[in-house]
């Protein structure tokens, strides 16, 4: 019986034996030149964060670049501030987002094409154009927010929510498909719970790992957003990366590697929440 | 409402004269050289980041998803691609200067060992050949993200089936693959193209204003008004808005020709 399967085997490699050899060398070119193609790639995406290492690492004595980074009292308060501006941004942009996102899956399945279509205008409205409109609407009476620092404040992070808008809501719209709503409503409802309670201790707790891949993306966005904040003159991240790029040497460069880890600290974080799921595609807006 | 408002009062403000007055003279003073050549600067170099991005992007993207490489690597790759098309603004501008700027390592590398100077040759980073490069970037990383579903549409089956009707691999694509991946290349490179389209931060960032796209334009009519009338800089803020809405349109409109083949 063996023999017999070991024949069959022979007259096979025989009768297809003139193919196999191309078809594997025309297999290992393919392999040997997408090896190339990613090569150059990684070689693209390495070497300007390899220039910016080595520039900061120019400077002397070692890591002196860094350790002025660290003793400047304004990159701690711009990334503090950023990171407060980042959080209340994601806290407003939960709280509008969830119920309307909710309700328009329960009740008005219809006006979905419209939210989703709300929610990407700041893809057609871009930053520049919006802080433009921003600040020539509110410069002036009704309400001149622009004039203080708590209505510049007031107008960034509302600037920043409207950014969020696209990534956030497609976050907790993926969350919302994958649970049973409706369930959840008439049981929650049935043991006398209120709208408020639904939101906060049903649905919000179920969404949890959705909201937080878009709200780490937020982060990353807003504290490394430049165009709003800079002209609502505000002292983000990133104008303080500018300022400074103006008038020192080396430090920029430090700087401008702690960014990049802080997006990729994002990323990761985004990879690790959302395991197991589809990776989502952004369209982010912020360049 | 702090979308709306906004936009309507760019929108309204668009059609009225400095005494406020309606008016669509805003609309045709776009034609004059300085918005003019503003909006072919930002057109160019979106085009050309666009295709470029697209081009190349979708190369790596299929070298990584069916090139034969191992498994891996693709999640590598697409984990870099997500932290690269979100570096942008200023730190981006600032690690190209560093590194193929004037005192970069690359260009003081090419001249020490190849003894080309780069700037010699007319060279720079503060160009618009230099603002593509790095627009790149974030170019095309973001096509890899967003044409992986579509080269993971491809089915296997197609490239066999072809093969075994004889095709060659230039049959294959010219007759098979082409044709399925062409509504996703489309869209995917004009989603590019409003990407580049609508950065300032990157620019700002890397040339302070000297080459005038539409995004610098407006930042200047923000802070000084160059334009030396306000209501220009609204026309000229809506026509940017036209153009993103446009390939917005286009794009949702691709992408659901393109779902056919994805089921």
């Amino acid at each position: 019986m063996t023999g017999e399967v070991d024949r069959l085997h022979e007259e096979l490699e025989e009768l297809t034996g003139h193919r196999e050899p191309t078809q594997r060398r025309m297999k290992g070119r393919r392999t040997a030149a997408s090896w190339a193609v990613l090569l150059l790639g990684l070689a693209y995406f390495f070497l300007p964060l390899v220039g910016t290492l080595l520039f900061s690492l120019r400077e002397r004595p070692f890591l002196a670049a860094y350790a002025e980074m660290v003793r400047d009292p304004q990159i701690w308060s711009s990334l503090a501030y950023s990171f407060a501006i980042g959080v209340i941004t994601i806290v407003l942009s939960i709280a509008l987002l969830v119920p309307t996102a909710f309700w328009v899956r329960l009740r008005l399945p219809r006006l979905r094409p419209v939210v989703e279509f709300v929610t990407l205008l700041p893809f057609v409205v871009p930053p520049i154009v919006l802080v433009f409109g921003l600040i020539s609407s509110y410069s002036r009476p009704p309400l001149p927010l622009t004039g203080t620092n708590t209505g510049s404040d007031a107008l960034l992070v509302c600037a920043y929510v409207i950014l969020s808008f696209p990534y956030m809501y497609r976050a907790i719209d993926a969350g919302l498909r994958t649970i049973d709503i409706r369930t959840l409503t008439e049981a929650s409802q049935s043991l006398g719970a209120g709208w408020i309670t639904l939101i906060w201790r049903v649905i919000l707790p179920n969404l949890r790992v959705s909201i937080l891949s878009g709200a780490f993306l937020t982060l990353a966005i807003v504290v490394g957003e430049f165009t709003i904040a800079n002209f609502l003159a505000r002292p983000m991240f990133a104008t303080y990366l500018q300022l400074i790029s103006g008038n020192l040497a080396y430090e920029p460069a430090a700087v401008a590697l702690v960014s990049f880890g802080i997006t990729w600290a994002a990323m990761g974080l985004i990879a690790l929440v959302g395991r197991g799921s589809q990776a989502k595609i952004e369209i982010t807006g912020a360049h | 409402m702090f979308l709306v408002i906004p936009t309507s009062y760019l929108v309204v403000g668009s059609f009225r004269d400095q005494a406020g007055h309606f008016t669509l003279q805003n609309y045709a003073d776009l034609t004059r050289p300085i918005t003019a050549n503003a909006y072919q600067a930002s057109i160019e170099i979106s085009l050309v980041t666009a295709i470029l991005g697209g081009v190349l992007g979708f190369g790596l993207a299929y070298a990584v998803i069916s090139g034969g490489l191992p498994g891996p690597l693709r999640t590598v790759v697409m984990t870099f691609s997500g932290v690269a098309s979100n570096f942008a603004g200023v730190p981006l501008a600032l690690a190209f200067i560093f590194t193929i700027g004037r005192t970069g390592f690359i260009s003081v590398l090419l001249n020490d060992v190849l003894g080309w100077n780069i700037y010699g040759s007319g060279f720079t980073i503060y160009s618009k050949l230099g603002l593509e490069i790095v627009y790149l970037y974030f170019q095309l990383p973001l096509m890899v993200l967003i044409i992986a579903p579509a080269i993971d549409g491809l089915k296997k089956e197609w490239r066999e089936a072809s093969e075994n009707a004889g095709a060659s691999t230039f049959q294959y694509w010219r007759h098979i693959a082409l044709p399925i991946l062409m509504p996703s290349l489309l869209g995917s490179m004009i989603l590019l193209f409003g990407n580049s389209f609508g950065a300032q931060a990157t620019a700002f960032a890397l040339t302070g204003g000297f080459i005038p796209l539409v995004t610098i334009l407006i930042g200047g009519q923000l802070s000084g008004d160059v334009l030396g009338n306000q209501n220009l800089g609204y026309a000229l803020a809506m026509g940017m808005v036209a153009i993103m809405g446009v390939t917005l349109v286009a794009y949702s409109w691709l992408s659901r020709r393109a779902e056919r083949w994805q089921r």
